[in-house]
């Protein structure tokens, strides 16, 4: 074991006191309310439902949460020449 | 085919999620395609262990209940490409899962990947039933001392009754896997042996793994022990008995006490 692991080691309760933060955070919020994330996803999908038919199969939905904001990532493969959900006149 | 694995244990926090992480991940290494499944509805940590917490979208059960897709419920390791964790939901409901649910996700998994590693939750009730039921191997996660021992044995008799094997007509394989083994106190006979745990259990041996701080960091950074300290006494352990698991016939070596560098360089002074 070198001195440098020595020091490297020594880093990871402060590690383990920010991931808990976050997350903890982000649970705490969620037990009362639904979660927001969830809202904006079903919401996003209805909008494109709406215009195309994508399977849900085609949409990747990532998802990263950090201290101060989280990005959610909605991926999706539109079939081109794809307005099949489109309106019957 | 994939194999199904079960890592169970009877007992609460003798390693079980710790040792699903820690296999799962050398596994993957090798270039299994490997994804592990969190059966502690209610109480997930794997995500944690995994480091995954933050991008955990959807969960076993939002798949079972059709909410969500099962490509889009799995998420992938940042650091093993054919490494994936599908999440344990949160929800208080202890019968959201269903039998049939599980079935099917599965059912699926085993299709795609090699290696279904299933962790599951503490206790002989419904969940640790449901993580089993679909098993073809049984890692039995065992701490060398008599609650922990006996709770084992009830788990290989649900193991020989209560999984879909069972009811068939053949057999789970079970494994032991000691785990939080402690060279200084075995030589002090304060611990049962190994021989010991095999013996009252009667079933092979499938790894020794030391007790290490390495673990303990390891969650901290959210990193399985194989992957973050690949050289730690219990990272090796467990690379030993991922490698028996899959069949190879690697020699068991007994932990030994590893003396600390203060006693090294008194050692040194007196020699
Ligand atoms: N070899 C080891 N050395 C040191 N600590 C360990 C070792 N194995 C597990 N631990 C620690 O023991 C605790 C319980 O481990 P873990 O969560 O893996 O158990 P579990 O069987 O999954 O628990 P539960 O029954 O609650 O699901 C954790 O704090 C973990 O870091
Ligand atoms: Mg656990």
């Amino acid at each position: 074991m070198s001195l440098l692991d020595i020091f490297k080691r020594r880093a990871s309760a402060p590690v383990a006191r920010e991931r808990l933060q976050v997350l903890l955070a982000y649970e705490r919020n969620n037990r009362n309310q639904p979660d927001l994330v969830a809202i904006l996803r079903e919401e996003i999908m209805a909008v494109i439902a709406k215009h195309v038919q994508v399977s849900q199969d085609d949409v990747k939905i990532t998802m990263e949460r950090g201290k101060t904001t989280s990005t959610l990532e909605i991926d999706i493969h539109i079939p081109n020449g794809g307005a099949a959900a489109s309106p019957a006149f | 085919m994939g194999k199904v694995v079960v890592v169970t244990s009877g007992k609460g926090g003798v390693g079980k999620t710790t040792s699903t992480a820690a296999l799962g991940a050398v596994l993957a290494q090798t270039g299994k395609k490997v994804v592990l499944i969190d059966f502690d509805v209610g109480l997930r940590n794997l995500d944690l262990v995994m480091g995954a917490e933050r991008r955990v979208v959807f969960d076993l059960v939002n798949v079972t209940q059709g909410v969500a897709k099962l490509s889009q419920a799995l998420i992938r390791d940042k650091r093993v490409e054919t490494l994936f964790l599908l999440p344990a939901s949160q929800t208080r409901d202890k019968d959201a899962l269903t039998e049939e649910g599980v079935a099917s996700v599965v059912g699926i998994l085993r299709e795609k990947f090699d290696y279904v590693l299933c962790d599951s939750p503490a206790g002989i009730e419904r969940g640790a039933q449901l993580a089993m039921r679909f098993a073809d191997e049984a890692v039995i996660v065992t701490n060398p001392e008599v609650s922990s021992v006996r709770d084992s044995d009830r788990i290989i008799g649900l193991l020989d009754s209560k999984t879909l094997k069972a009811e068939q007509g053949e057999s789970v394989t079970k494994h032991v896997l000691v785990t939080r083994y402690d060279p200084a106190r075995a030589a002090r006979g304060e611990m049962l042996s190994i021989d010991d745990v095999l013996e009252i259990l009667s079933t092979p041996l499938l790894g020794i793994i030391p007790e290490s701080q390495g673990v303990l960091r390891a969650s901290n950074v959210g990193s399985p022990v194989t992957l973050n300290e690949p050289t730690n006494a219990a990272a090796r352990a467990y690379a030993d008995a991922a490698k028996r698991l899959q069949g190879e016939d690697v020699p068991m070596v007994l932990p030994v006490e590893k003396k600390g560098l203060l006693n090294r360089l008194l050692g040194r002074r007196v020699a």
